[in-house]
């Protein structure tokens, strides 16, 4: 058989078994506003675990991580250092934001800013910078589809007819069954992601080089300077490694769909236990990097560093196998998706268009708006990713040190009573602006230091300045805590 | 809110000094673990130790915080 036909059929079997585990979860639920978001707060440790998991490792850690290694070098080593860290941040806010989410039935991240500053202007901007972010994050996942069945198909297949169906798929999953749906997926996307990185990760610099030993010896031979920072960077040294991890590792669980993901545990403690376990599974990312480098050595000069994985893959195994890998890649790129399509269109529905233009709307209808936006989200991504290129990893970058300035606005509203809504603002302002110019100015990382954590430094400052300067007013979350019935948006718990 | 205890304030700053801070020390290929370049194992290491510090960390906060059901793992 064509191996162009063996390889995409097999990758739109495994798609389509994960689109019907989608479909099957919805069956069994009914779905409401809170249902839809946050699985009615009923997840445990293992779902919650294969949620974060199956929404954290997206399409840029398995083709990306390689792609890094192959064309910079030890720099990529900065995606080893920021994972176990990100994990250990996670375990001093997450259980907190999970018990004002408890409390006030939040649903999103900008909710928090609501209830803890209360400002519905602060909070639509909160909700506003994640939205944008996340575009560029999930066009991301949409390239990262098209290079995959890109390469499975020696290019006979469109990269943007296989984007359109892929992601019409996702969108229709996403509509009808919701953060359940897409947690169950993944036990299918992490179960194909961790077998396959385990077998390519150990058989191929095996097959070229029988063994990683080998592998690397080889490579210091022939470029000594690749595997110590900045390796083949001019740039990438040791204060741009300490800012990069520092500022993803704050600003990882800012993501809103990451944020989010803590109202979907039972309790506080399950995310503390996540938070101990998670870093375990990073094991996989050095066996990508050793893909990566072997691919150097025995396929030296790829165009798009993004492609080495797939092209070593096809080169080195039978086209079944390619199609396993591409399968497994294309569910990394749509488990992510999905999150980022439903965290969005809440968002924007919730957060942005309800209190601004329409305060009195009922849940029902903020879901049936968000399930609208689902569907603009999906194709204005299908647009930007199938009429632009090459810039978008400056523009995830971009993204990154976006959601990082959410960070100071979070830890100070749990740990800092006196912390005023107007010192969040401004502070975010101050970031987002420092932020925008270095990156469009193409000074990052600006003097050896990365850019956003040049702006989330500012950020810092300008929050606590201004908060001092103007008159005491908040009373932190301990107020926020005490029993009595609460609102939020309209909506009445006892 | 309440804050996390100092001890496991601590057990967390020990993963941030090891694979952030102290770049300098350990970025370097030689010695080579396993036929692996040093910075890459040290790296490597702290993906298995950083659970442990977080574990003792584990230890500390959960006998603050009983929770107020009892869970169950799974789903």
């Amino acid at each position: 058989m064509d191996p162009r036909v063996t390889a995409l059929s097999i990758i739109s079997g495994i798609v389509v078994l994960g689109a019907l585990i989608g479909f099957y979860a919805r069956s069994r639920q009914a779905m409401n506003l809170e249902q839809w978001t946050v699985g009615s707060r009923g997840f445990g440790l293992v779902l919650v675990w294969l949620l974060m998991a199956g929404e954290v490792y997206t399409t840029f850690t398995f083709l990306g991580a390689s792609g890094w290694a192959y064309s910079k070098g030890a720099p990529v080593l900065y995606i080893l250092g920021y994972q176990p860290l990100m994990y250990v941040v996670s375990f001093y806010i997450l259980p907190q934001v999970w018990e004002l989410g408890r409390k006030h039935r939040l649903q999103t991240q900008a909710d928090f800013f609501q209830v803890r500053y209360g400002s519905a202007y602060l909070s639509a901007f909160v909700a506003l910078v994640g939205v944008v972010c996340l575009i560029p994050y999930l066009q991301l996942q949409l390239t990262g589809l098209g290079d995959i069945v890109e390469i499975a198909s020696f290019g006979a297949v469109p990269r943007a007819a296989a984007m359109t169906i892929a992601f019409a798929l996702v969108a229709a999953f996403v509509f009808v069954s919701g953060i359940r749906g897409i947690a169950l997926v993944s036990i299918l996307k992490d179960v194909l992601l961790l077998g396959s990185a385990l077998f390519i990760g150990i058989a191929i610099p095996y097959i070229y080089f029988h063994g990683v030993g080998a592998m690397f010896a080889a490579l210091l031979q022939a470029k000594p300077h690749h595997l110590v920072m900045p390796g083949s960077t001019s740039n990438l040294g040791h204060g741009w490694y300490i800012s990069t991890v520092l500022m993803v590792a704050m600003g990882f669980y800012m993501w809103p769909q990451f944020f989010a993901a803590a109202y979907t545990a039972k309790s506080g403690n399950i995310l503390r236990r996540n938070a101990v376990i998670m870093p375990l599974y990073s094991v996989t990312m050095p066996l990508m990097f050793f893909v990566g480098l072997t691919a150097l050595l025995v396929l030296p000069g790829l165009p798009d560093s993004n492609l080495a994985l797939l092209t070593i893959v096809r080169k080195t195994f039978p086209a079944w196998f390619l199609g396993l890998i591409g399968g497994a890649g294309a569910l990394t790129a749509m488990v992510p998706a999905a999150i980022q399509l439903l965290t969005g269109a809440t968002l924007y529905a919730k957060n942005l268009y309800r209190p601004l233009f329409s305060p009195g709307m009922t849940d029902q209808q903020v879901a049936k708006l968000a399930k609208a936006m689902v569907l603009v989200l999906t194709l204005g991504a299908l647009a930007l990713a199938i009429t632009t290129s090459i810039t978008f990893v400056s523009l995830l970058l971009l993204g990154y040190a976006g959601v990082a300035q959410i960070f100071p606005g979070v830890i100070f509203g749990l740990y800092w009573p006196r912390a005023s809504g107007r010192g969040v603002f401004a502070g975010m302002a101050c970031g987002l602006g420092v932020a925008v110019g270095l990156m469009l100015t193409k000074n990052d990382p600006y003097l050896g230091l990365n850019a956003g954590f040049i702006a989330l430094c500012s950020n810092f400052a300008v929050t606590v300045a201004v908060t001092l300067l103007s008159p005491e007013e908040q009373k932190g979350t301990e107020e926020l805590l005490v029993d009595r019935p609460a609102m939020v948006e309209g909506t009445v718990v006892s | 809110m309440k804050r996390p205890a100092l001890g496991s304030i601590l057990l967390g700053l020990i993963p941030f000094t090891a694979v952030c801070f102290s770049v300098g020390l350990w970025d370097h290929v030689y010695p080579m673990v396993f036929g692996i370049p040093f910075n890459f194992f040290w790296l490597m290491s702290w993906v298995l130790l950083t659970p442990l510090c977080m574990w003792g960390a584990y230890r500390i906060e959960v006998r603050r915080n009983p929770d107020k059901e009892r869970t169950e793992i799974g789903s």
